[in-house]
């Protein structure tokens, strides 16, 4: 009988002590403030079964975002080249890595891909999933450059960050997997629908009359035609988040999506990048060759290029394109800018 | 009295044995096949001048995407099986090319369906995976969704590649914006009869080459492009659409 009383207290005490383990943390769990808009329009964001948003992820994704712990060098973080001022974009054509050396592709703006449901990430789709692209620029030389072996080790001697993974993943040893999916928590976050033109289409505000006309230049399949790869009032994505060639070379000297998959007529094809925020987002295509919305505007209007694998969608290549008049260009840029969302730049939840 | 009574138990039996039949449930599959004039169209014949139209251009296929709606199986007993509201189907991406129903009550069927949609349902940006997908027509033109999007290059008269958009929509004349005329350009495809006896696997061909002939023999170097906002290109389009689709095989 004693024994069997003991026993009892002894089960006590360990259950008591296992309540008190920290291993028993449970995360918060968060659930994304879908805009009006997108509820209105797009089904609903992709986030994975294996891992939820919780308040915590999030909150660790943000500092493992802005920490220069995930480059070789330490002095390099993800939001170096992916700024919040420029709609975590990079304001230079190509972003010098953590060793200084250049690359071949403009640094893409980061907002809204949790509405990316084909789930391929980057300019030529090779990466598959937010968390399969933060895995990549860690590693490679020539942005941070960094050793997952190092870094792991790093994180898991750190002073703070051992208990902030145990209270996103439990306890065990911190991981790059670990890594890429609270860097993937606070991505999905990054949620851009408050422009002009939102509020606009919510009735809030008026566009200009040469916004409107505007918009219709780039509603109108004789015009701008820009609508069937670059969504419209019906897709605030303002992307079909697909792969095109546009028309900006005769030849290839970076073959995009084509180097990706080994198709021939892949090649020059390129993700079709997000309207919002241009202003913050310069400068412009895969390769960053222009500085401004004006250039980008007469390239589609008389600098096509015709190539094979260019896209049916791109007319009139043999003139160089639709030819719009001075005053419809100057009319779609100005409905462009009303894509522009100034909060998302500020808002301290996406900051340092 | 006893012959009586051994009829009127037969008459139950096969009473039940009808009952038995109607109840048999199978799993009956539309599977969309897409040829040109025999010659298999999808991704893996996508990007090449393997095709010509009756017109005599070559023609290389880009992007082949499409919407049926009202998607039916009518029972002879009143036993319709709605498949599908609508169906984006997209050749190129491999998507939407089958639809199943379970629990079809074995019978005859006709099967039928709209191609496009019509005016009822094509109601502007109100289809999430059609707006996600860029399907959607400008409200200039009237919203709501293209029927087809068939991209695609063609050699002009001079042999030189030139790009087509086969875009059909519901024909829309804003030429006087202040009063613009919209035609629903959808139309209805009946496949006739098929029995389901069990499983089965029924295939909806589209011959790809009958958009651009029959009864209008398509001139590419004429229209080519900008033709959803062009009315008359619509009509024609819609008239073409109607021996595009055939019953293929029905395997059970």
């Amino acid at each position: 009988m004693k024994k069997g009383v003991l026993l009892g207290f002894l089960i006590m005490v360990l259950a008591a002590c296992s309540s008190n383990t920290p291993e028993e943390y449970e995360p918060i769990p968060y659930t994304l403030e879908i805009p009006t808009l997108f509820q209105q329009k797009l089904l609903p964001p992709v986030i994975p079964a294996n891992n939820p948003l919780t308040v915590e992820g999030i909150a660790l994704g943000k500092k493992l975002f802005f920490d220069n712990i995930l480059s070789g060098t330490r002095t390099q973080s993800c939001a170096h080249c992916h700024r919040p001022q420029d709609a975590f974009s990079h304001a230079f054509q190509f972003s010098p890595g953590a060793n200084g050396n250049l690359g071949t592709r403009n640094s893409m703006p980061l907002f809204n891909n949790a509405w990316n449901y084909d789930e391929l990430f980057t300019w030529d789709g090779k990466e598959f999933s937010l968390e399969g692209q933060a895995f990549e620029p860690v590693t490679n030389p020539i942005e941070m450059n960094g050793n997952w072996q190092d870094i792991e080790q790093l994180l898991n001697n750190h002073d703070s960050y051992p208990e902030l993974f145990r209270q996103v993943f439990g306890a065990g040893r911190i991981d790059s997997t670990m890594v890429v999916k609270a860097i993937a928590q606070f991505q999905r976050t990054l949620i851009s629908a408050n422009s002009k033109f939102d509020r606009y289409l919510l009735g809030q505000e008026t566009l200009t009359p040469e916004e409107l006309n505007g918009f219709n230049v780039f509603m109108d399949e004789a015009k701008g035609d820009c609508f069937h790869c670059h969504g419209s009032d019906n897709n605030p994505l303002w992307t079909d988040n697909q792969f095109h060639n546009n028309g900006l070379d005769a030849t290839f000297t970076d073959l995009g999506l084509g180097a990706v998959t080994g198709d021939p007529n892949d090649n020059g094809k390129f993700k079709t990048p997000t309207l919002r925020n241009l202003v913050y987002t310069s400068p412009y295509m895969h390769d960053g060759r222009f500085a401004t919305l004006d250039e980008v505007i007469d390239f589609y209007s008389e600098g096509l290029q015709n190539s094979s694998t260019i896209d049916p969608l791109m007319k009139n290549v043999n003139q160089g394109g639709v030819r719009l008049s001075a005053q419809d260009k100057s009319d779609l840029k100005a409905f462009l800018l009303t894509l522009t969302d100034p909060e998302f730049i500020r808002d301290p939840a996406f900051n340092r | 009295m006893r012959r009586i009574f051994t009829l009127f138990f037969m008459a139950i039996a096969f009473a039940n044995c009808n009952d038995l039949d109607a109840d048999n449930e199978a799993q009956v599959t539309i599977q969309f096949t897409h040829n040109w004039d025999g010659f298999v169209v999808d991704d893996t014949t996508f990007n090449s001048f393997q095709f010509q139209t009756a017109n005599g251009e070559n023609v290389s296929i880009e992007r082949l995407r499409y919407v049926v709606s009202q998607l039916e199986l009518v029972g002879n007993r009143n036993n319709n099986v709605l498949t599908q509201d609508y169906n984006l189907v997209d050749v190129g991406n491999g998507t939407g090319l089958q639809l199943s129903s379970s629990n079809v009550i074995t019978g005859d069927y006709q099967l039928r369906f709209r191609f496009g949609l019509a005016d009822a349902d094509n109601q502007d940006g109100v289809y999430q995976d059609l707006n996600v997908a860029s399907f959607n027509v400008p409200t200039m033109l009237g919203g709501g969704y293209h029927y087809m999007q068939f991209d695609g290059k063609y050699k002009d008269a001079n042999n030189q590649d030139a790009n087509f958009n086969y875009h059909v929509i519901r024909a829309a004349n804003v030429s006087n914006p202040s009063s613009p005329v919209f035609l629903d350009t959808s139309f209805t495809v009946d496949l006739g009869t098929i029995t389901i006896r069990n499983d089965a696997v029924i295939e909806v061909e589209m011959n790809v080459a009958e958009w651009f002939v029959n009864p209008n023999t398509w001139d590419l170097n004429v229209l080519n492009t900008v033709l959803m906002p062009n009315f008359n290109a619509q009509l024609l389009m819609s008239q073409n659409g109607k021996s595009v689709f055939s019953l293929g095989p029905v395997t059970q």
